[in-house]
């Protein structure tokens, strides 16, 4: 590729600047789980809010996952391979369950 | 609504996608990635909002507070589904060398967030005297 530095590097730094935002949407996503978490367990530890909290940990848990592998492969070539659909939709299905939770609980 | 169907398969058949047009420059895609990321930042964002609601204003009365709460959590899920329809749309646009998709879902969004931020500062300041 032309556009490349002689170490190889790109020069608009693309591959840093899509891991850094995976690690930001995943410090979102953590914000998501505290306050999640926050509202499980207001009121005391009953059953029902006690799995929802167990489920929104366990989605973050789900997110970090795919981030950590989306990250790995981002860092592993300095030419990497377009993120997977699979990726794409677990991470979304991530938030959309725990929007699901949320309004669970809510009610 | 078959269009986004089409697009549903796509979402977990990623060799289909592969099928069509020839592989963009790397730094396309990964720009599309970071689209998707802050629209997924944006979606969960909505979702803090709308557990920060139901947190932060036990004052309200239980029909609003709620009501709020979930048109905050389903702009969150609208968000992130519409995140990876968007994406998948522009990864097969890009491969096939058309146009990028346009969209009105950032004036919808947009809207929707002014109409629960003035409903919000209404509904705080009613509260508060009530």
């Amino acid at each position: 590729m032309s556009a490349r530095t002689a170490g190889g590097r790109d020069p608009g730094l693309q591959p840093e600047r899509t891991r850094l935002a995976w690690r930001r949407t995943t410090l979102s996503a953590t914000v998501a789980a505290v306050l999640a978490a926050k509202t499980a367990l207001q009121g005391g530890a009953r059953p029902a809010g006690a799995v929802a909290a167990a489920l929104c940990c366990a989605l973050w848990l789900c997110f970090l996952l795919v981030a950590h592998r989306r990250i790995r492969a981002l860092t592993a070539s300095s030419t990497p391979a377009a993120l997977a659909p699979r990726y794409a939709a677990a991470a979304a299905l991530c938030a959309v369950a725990t929007a699901v939770c949320g309004a669970a609980l809510v009610i | 609504m078959i269009e986004f169907a089409r697009n549903l398969r796509l979402w977990f058949v990623p060799q289909e996608i592969r099928r069509e047009g020839g592989t963009p420059d790397y730094r396309f895609s990964l720009a599309n990635e970071r689209t998707f990321l802050a629209w997924l930042r944006t979606a969960l964002a909505l979702i803090g909002g709308g557990f920060a609601v139901d947190q932060f204003l036990p004052d309200l009365r239980w029909g609003w507070r709620v009501g709020l709460a979930l048109s905050l959590l389903a702009a969150g899920v609208l968000c992130s589904l519409r995140a990876v329809n968007h994406w998948v749309r522009c990864e097969r646009a890009m491969r096939r060398g058309e146009d990028l998709p346009v969209s009105r879902f950032p004036a919808l969004l947009g809207l929707l967030v002014a109409v629960v931020a003035v409903a919000m500062v209404v509904v705080v300041l009613v509260g508060w005297e009530g």
